[in-house]
């Protein structure tokens, strides 16, 4: 190179500006990002992101950024907007603190399978590993909670690792990737071709079933009396809501989703049972006890799903399919397993069952009628109830109203505890990303940012956040967000004064001590929602509560409804942890 | 059961964190582990011997399978092949009989000396997980103060057809003792 120089001097002088007019890392990265489709961004800035904000103020015509109050909030409302759309939600934090706050939501995105991309900020490179101001090992941390991460060393990897980190994110079973960006990576300059060039050697694998394998499920469901169809969140994910409603009807099967699986199957088909496991149906798990095969489709048999797996749906034969190759076998050892997408293998199922005699079809479901029978006399025995009440408001009476309200058409999230359970009971969930909880990871305060990255996404949509008192206090920082950005969420607060889920499970199964679960000391969460710049309402007698709901879901703006309801009123039904369906405590009447 | 997986991954930094971490965040257990470049060097072979029942042994595969660089998992246990660990072992002794009984064990383990001073010598053994525990175990006695051991490596056999004489120099070795 230097003898070029030397003998070709005026080159050199134009290499020299050229290399100037070279983007910097901070601009491929916005490059890269809007060649994803990326046009919302949910972050918090600070000094090792500082070039890229900068970049992130030039591109504000193509990319929007909402500023959180807290960047674990930032990544509830990437995986709101994730689960309301299908689209991979993005995130920007700085190092350290901003990498760590975001570590709670990563996970929860890793349990429930939610496609995000989180962009953390890094110190420079010269300084990694010298305990430097704000410097953790992001990487590190968050290694057991992504899909994939990535350290960029050399700024010519970047537009490439944003590439592939966006495909993980959005294929296969999707989940959370993390890219960690040293700040200098951010600031040097490289040359940089459009990025559709950019291949990635490793491809991923999507097999078909064979037809054999296909055609011998088909033949089980068909000699099947006693089937249930167990679903989970894989339906939404593939997008097999209309395959698998043809499936159910085309064999007549009985289908119970799991919570995650809520709006995969609509809630009223005659052919659903409701919700199955620990807080499901009667008639549910009481199915899957005497069921003699469990087609399980989207679904990784949760402990809260199976109670104590050696006794899990004894009789049955099982069919699992997953796309997730790793989920097949883990708990519940398959008689017939498919690694596939869900709404692919629906297909082919659908696909044989129509070169099937209609006889053949007919037959089989007419052999089932004796366990439909049982089932309608579960479902008639122990319907879901609860006890009204005059005196006070009652949970479970708060979400039929917010249901009435709504038309069955909000958009709902919840946090972890009983008011998840009451949702996930008492509002029927029509069709997929309706209802945007906190699954696998359980978090308190997911709801109020989930609601905001969902509102986000469908601004035309009625998004409503039902949380408890406890898991509102987490989060309720991001009421700034929502009312900024004129987002304009319904939050309901389940008010009872108590850590309901952990009271309820200290007066079940230990003896009613009480240890630590007392919130009754708490802020005026009206004056709370005022203070923000928010409509703050309160329902505290039931006559109040159709008028204070309506108020709230009529106004245009952000509303926090502080609904005092029944203190302790519990969960029924509930199959205590590690017992099974015949351990089932029921509603007392 | 002992299961040795080979495992393929993309030789990056991290890499071999995200396999270890993934055995601990599991609750698998690593009995040994050994890493080293493949014939194309953008790629290394990770070899771990673990242990567990079918079921724990099928998820570890598709657990590893799951990491987006690492290409493949292979149970080597399930096919014929051939594995090897070497040990350097420190022993103890002057001239005189321990020394004659060191080297007496080397000769017969086709081990080697591969240093030494007045009072001690330093050992190179190779083969079987079987043969350097044992090779350990007669030296033991003579005074052993430490002891480096490589943990396994691990490659299928040729298949040359399945009659085909197979040289199992240590076979022969442990039978003979």
């Amino acid at each position: 190179m230097i003898v070029e120089n030397l003998a070709l001097p005026t080159n050199a002088n134009q290499d020299a500006s050229d290399a100037l007019l070279q983007p910097r890392g901070a601009e491929i990265l916005i490059e890269a990002l809007c060649f994803e489709g990326v046009d919302t961004i949910f972050g918090y800035p600070g000094g090792a992101v500082l070039h890229i904000y900068d970049e992130l103020w030039r591109a504000r015509d193509r990319v929007t950024h909402y500023l959180v109050r807290h960047e674990q909030g930032a990544v509830h409302m990437a995986e709101g907007y994730a689960k309301a759309t299908g689209k991979v939600g993005c995130v920007l934090v700085t190092s350290g603190p901003g990498a760590t706050n975001a570590v709670t939501g990563i996970a929860n995105a890793y349990m429930d399978s939610t496609p995000i991309v989180v962009i953390t900020g890094q110190v420079p490179k010269h300084l990694i590993g010298t305990d430097a101001f704000q410097e953790v090992d992001t990487v590190g941390i968050t290694r057991p909670c992504v899909k994939h991460n990535y350290l960029v060393r050399d700024v010519r990897d970047l537009a490439a690792v944003v590439r592939e980190a966006f495909h993980l994110a959005r294929t296969g079973r999707p989940g959370p990737v993390v890219i960690d960006i040293p700040k200098d990576v951010t600031a040097e300059r490289t040359s940089y071709s459009r990025l559709d060039h950019v291949s990635f050697p490793f491809v991923t694998r999507k097999k078909k079933p064979p037809q054999s394998v296909v055609v011998e499920a088909v033949q089980k469901i068909l000699q099947s009396r006693r089937p249930v169809l167990y679903v989970g969140g894989g339906i939404a994910t593939s997008g097999a809501d209309h395959s698998l409603r043809r499936f159910a009807e085309t064999f007549q099967l009985p289908t119970a989703p799991t919570l995650m699986g809520l709006g995969g199957f609509e809630s009223g088909h005659q052919l659903s049972l409701g919700m199955l496991g620990m807080h499901g149906t009667f008639a549910a798990n009481n199915a899957v006890a005497e069921s003699d095969l469990l087609i399980a489709i989207g679904v990784r048999f949760d402990d809260r799903v199976t109670g104590k797996l050696a006794t899990f749906a004894p009789h049955a034969s099982i069919i699992h399919v997953d796309i997730d190759p790793a989920n097949i076998g883990k708990n519940v050892a398959p008689t017939l397993s498919i690694a596939g997408d869900a709404q692919e293998v629906l297909k082919q199922f659908l696909n044989y069952s129509e070169q099937l005699s209609p006889n053949v079809l007919e037959q089989s479901v007419k052999d089932r009628e004796p366990w439909w029978e049982k089932i309608r006399e579960w479902q008639r025995l122990q319907p879901l109830r609860f006890s009204g009440s005059q005196q006070q408001i009652k949970p479970q009476a708060v979400i039929r109203e917010l249901h009435n309200l709504t038309k069955g058409e909000a958009i709902i999230t919840t946090d972890v505890g009983q008011h998840q359970m009451w949702v996930a009971q008492f509002y029927p969930f029509m069709r997929t990303r309706q209802l945007i909880t906190s699954g696998g990871l359980g978090t308190m305060g997911f709801g109020l940012p989930a609601a905001v990255g969902a509102q986000l996404a469908c601004r035309d949509r009625l998004v409503v956040a039902v949380v408890g008192d406890g898991g509102f206090q987490m989060t309720n920082q991001e009421l700034a967000t929502a009312v900024q950005y004129n987002l304009p969420v319904k939050i309901i607060i389940m008010n009872n004064g108590y850590l309901g889920m952990v009271r309820q499970w200290q007066e079940m199964f230990y003896d009613r001590t009480y240890s630590e679960v007392d919130m009754s000391f708490a802020p005026d969460f009206v004056k709370l929602a005022e203070a923000y710049g928010a409509k703050g309402l309160r329902a505290t007698k039931p006559e109040e509560l159709h008028d204070v709901l309506a108020e709230a879901i009529d106004y245009p703006g952000v509303a926090v409804i502080d609904v005092v309801v029944a203190k302790e009123e519990n969960v029924f039904p509930i199959v205590p942890a590690g017992a099974n369906a015949n351990a089932m405590i029921v509603q007392e009447d | 059961m002992r299961h040795t997986l080979s495992i393929i991954v993309a030789d990056q930094p991290g890499e071999l964190s995200r396999i270890v971490g993934l055995f601990s965040a599991r609750g698998f257990n690593i009995e040994t582990i050994s890493v080293g470049e493949t014939l194309d060097s953008s790629w290394s072979r990770v070899t771990i011997v673990t242990s567990g029942d079918d079921k724990a042994i099928q998820q570890i595969v598709k657990q590893c399978e799951r990491l987006a660089r690492v290409r493949e998992v292979q149970d080597v246990t399930t096919r014929p092949h051939i594995e090897r660990e070497m040990a350097l072992i420190t022993v103890s002794a002057c001239a005189g009989t321990a020394r004659q009984e060191v080297l007496s064990l080397v000769s017969v383990f086709r081990a080697k000396v591969v240093d030494i001073s007045h009072t001690q010598l330093i050992v190179e053994a190779s083969g079987s997980k079987e043969k350097v525990d044992t090779f350990i175990e007669l030296l033991r006695p003579v005074g052993i103060t430490d002891i480096t051991r490589t943990g396994h490596i691990a490659i299928n056999r040729l298949s040359a057809g399945v009659n085909e004489p197979v040289l199992e120099d240590e076979a022969e070795l442990v039978s003979q003792i």
